[in-house]
């Protein structure tokens, strides 16, 4: 030995002969086998990512539904236990000047019982049919430019600003559109266009028609009965213009915390509650959008195990099929570690092959697709949330996942005594 | 260059104990060509597995240059088996998924030769056994006796001390035995030390020297007079 210059076996090495192996291993490997293992990976890859990503996307749809319809970017709303805005006219100059103002909106609000079938003879023991609601004044023009509401209008029309004697009614406040039969939660029956509404507030009554029915995805409007703004004040006995809400819309681009950080300086927050949209969010939103992170993050953590255990599979039944040929390989001197590379790269390689194909399914079809066809919920369009990092990191974690379930089987296989191997013992 | 020193091989399994090496010692100068005879289960393999450094004797020892080579890490015997020891097998122990070429190169790769120069190496070696032409092919596409030459040149393409064979020819026929042997004695004759296990007496006269077994021992070593 002294006459030869001993070679160590570095690293690099290692890996190079690993490369070597595994290259020439995948070439040779059964195509239908090796497409089932990609498959397999690129199925997980999309579980990982598409199934959390909708998730995230239905609370995103539905906190970009808040914003557009509903409160949006800023909003400025009544303290708690006042039912106006002091100052609304002046707070209302006062918006106007926020740096990147695009819109706004001035709701009145008060709650009212509407009933329906008042007209009829109740029989022993019937109740009369009715709803509690939010009672929502809106200036109709105001309000389209904001929200654009009379496009949620499913049935009937929109109202003018001379309707004084229409209303109307959001979906969730009607049996057709919401069938739920609850102790303590009234729906309205047997109402069209056309009918006639009894709507109270407080000790004023006053009939109105219906003049259209509203769907959209904010409960600001499905469960109110929306009137003209001089009608809700007129009811709830409102004789100011002060308002309960104010919606403010920024121009894209512009910072809610700076336009709301604007109003508190000049002086808002003295008269009113003033909130950016990301502070506003009903709590039901924001309640979902965690639990839905965890349920997001339980699926994927069960399909990196599945993922897991069937490249565990696929290389220990690789391995200890050729159990005799890492033992051969073992027997003319190629270290251990490079056989393990060869193992690990393999599953490299059918991970990298699975997450490519998942992210460009990810970011060609199944995203767009999503953005074209929203998924209809209650609360939200769906649409598919997948960020390139966040894609990234779960191809990143599904790798390093594949890597070591590739790693583990090597090893054990690996370990086996070479002779043995050899003989077939 | 190499020796044996005492080697004793004893298997036990429950009660039964086989003792397949019993006490040997004998040792190969550099360039002999030295065939291994013997009846079945005299213990010619157990032998060449202890020589090659595939498996660990139960007392004694294995000198390589002077140097014992049982109490050594694994790594390190891997590592001699890599750079100096060549070994093939009875039925070649060939890798299935590379080529005759690929098959040659990766023990050079694993040697720190670059792609280019152990692809050299490997042709060189090829071209010694005469497989130059079939190169390219799987060993599924090759003969038993063009496997068996594959593995000959897997074996001494890295320039090894010695070579191992136990019972290369066993699977071929004759005229295709008497090939493979002609390589061995090609090989010699460049320098190579041999050590070959063979159970034809014809093959066995071949060599410089004849070492018989019985029952885990020596009971002759002959030099052979006439070489071819
Ligand atoms: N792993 C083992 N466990 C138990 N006994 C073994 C083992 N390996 C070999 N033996 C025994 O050791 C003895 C020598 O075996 P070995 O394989 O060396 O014989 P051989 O001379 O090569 O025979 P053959 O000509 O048939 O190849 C035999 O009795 C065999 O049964
Ligand atoms: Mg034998």
């Amino acid at each position: 030995m002294a006459d030869r210059i001993r070679i160590e076996n570095s690293f690099s090495q290692n890996a190079k002969v690993g490369w070597y192996l595994a290259k020439r291993d995948i070439k040779q490997a059964n195509k239908w086998t090796t497409m089932l293992i990609v498959a397999v990976m690129t199925f997980t890859f999309l579980n990982l990512v598409v199934v959390s990503g909708i998730l995230v996307g239905l609370i995103q749809g539905s906190e970009d539904a808040q914003k557009k319809y509903g409160i949006g970017d800023v909003i400025v709303s009544s303290f708690i236990n006042r039912a106006y805005i002091e100052n609304t006219s002046e707070i209302t100059k006062i918006i106007k000047t926020i740096p990147g103002y695009k819109n706004h909106t001035v709701r009145f609000g008060g709650s009212a019982r509407v009933e329906s079938n008042y007209r009829s003879t109740l029989k022993p023991g019937e109740v009369r049919d009715g709803a509690g609601a939010t009672f929502l004044g809106i200036d109709p023009v105001q309000e389209d430019s904001f929200s654009g509401v009379s496009k949620f209008v499913i049935r009937g029309s929109y109202l003018t600003p001379q309707d004084q004697d229409s209303i109307l009614i959001g979906k969730n406040l009607l049996y057709e559109f919401t069938p739920i039969e609850a102790p303590g939660f009234q729906t309205l029956k047997n109402v069209s266009i056309g009918s006639r509404i009894l709507v109270t507030s407080g000790s004023v009554s006053k009939e109105y028609y219906l003049k259209g029915i509203l769907s959209s995805k904010v409960d600001e409007f499905d469960s109110s009965v929306v009137a003209l703004d001089s009608e809700v004040r007129k009811m709830t006995g409102r004789t100011d213009l002060n308002a309960s809400t104010i919606a403010i819309q920024l121009q894209p681009g512009s910072d809610p915390v700076a336009a709301k950080q604007f109003l508190l300086d000049s002086g808002v927050g003295t008269y009113a509650r003033v909130q950016t949209a990301e502070e506003a969010f009903p709590k039901f939103l924001q309640d979902m959008k965690s639990t839905f992170n965890i349920l997001g993050n339980a699926i994927s953590g069960i399909g990196l195990i599945v993922a897991s255990i069937t490249i565990f599979i696929v290389i220990f039944v690789n391995a200890i099929t050729r159990r005799r040929f890492i033992g051969i390989l073992k027997g003319i001197g190629i270290n251990r570690k490079a056989i393990l590379y060869s193992y690990m790269y393999q599953a490299f390689i059918y991970a990298v092959f699975g997450i490519t194909i998942g992210m460009a399914m990810t970011f060609l079809v199944i995203k767009p697709y999503f953005t074209a066809h929203p998924i209809n919920f209650p609360f939200s369009d769906g649409i598919l949330v997948a960020t390139v990092t966040g894609t990234l990191l779960r191809g990143a974690i599904l790798l390093v996942t594949t890597v070591i379930a590739g790693y583990i089987p090597a090893k054990i296989v690996i370990k086996q005594n070479t002779l043995s191997a050899i003989l077939g013992r | 260059m190499i020796s044996a020193k005492n080697l004793t091989k004893i298997f036990t399994s429950g009660d039964q104990t086989v003792v397949a090496l019993n006490d040997l010692s004998f040792s190969v100068p550099e360039g002999q060509f030295l065939t291994v005879t013997g009846k079945s289960g005299s213990g010619k393999s157990t032998l060449l597995y202890q020589l090659g450094l595939l498996d660990l004797p139960t007392s004694g020892e294995v000198l390589i240059d002077g140097v014992d080579m049982v109490p050594m890490s694994e790594n390190d015997r891997t590592m001699t088996r890599l750079n100096d020891l060549g070994y093939i097998f009875q039925d070649y122990a060939i890798l299935p998924s590379l080529t005759a070429l690929e098959n040659t190169v990766v023990p050079l790769l694993m040697q720190g030769y670059s792609k280019e120069e152990a692809e050299i190496k490997a042709k060189k070696a090829l071209e010694k056994v005469g497989l130059l032409d079939r190169m390219n092919n799987l060993p599924s596409q090759l003969s038993g006796g063009q496997q068996q030459r594959v593995a000959i040149a897997r074996a001494i393409g890295h320039d090894p001390k010695i070579i191992f064979a136990d019972e290369p020819t066993a699977n071929l026929d004759s005229e295709t035995s008497d090939q493979v042997i002609q390589t061995f004695i090609d090989l010699n004759r460049e320098g190579q030390t041999i050590v070959m296990v063979t159970h034809e007496p014809e093959y066995a006269k071949l060599a410089h020297r004849t070492i018989t077994m019985a029952d885990g021992k020596i009971v002759s070593d002959i030099m052979n007079g006439q070489r071819h």
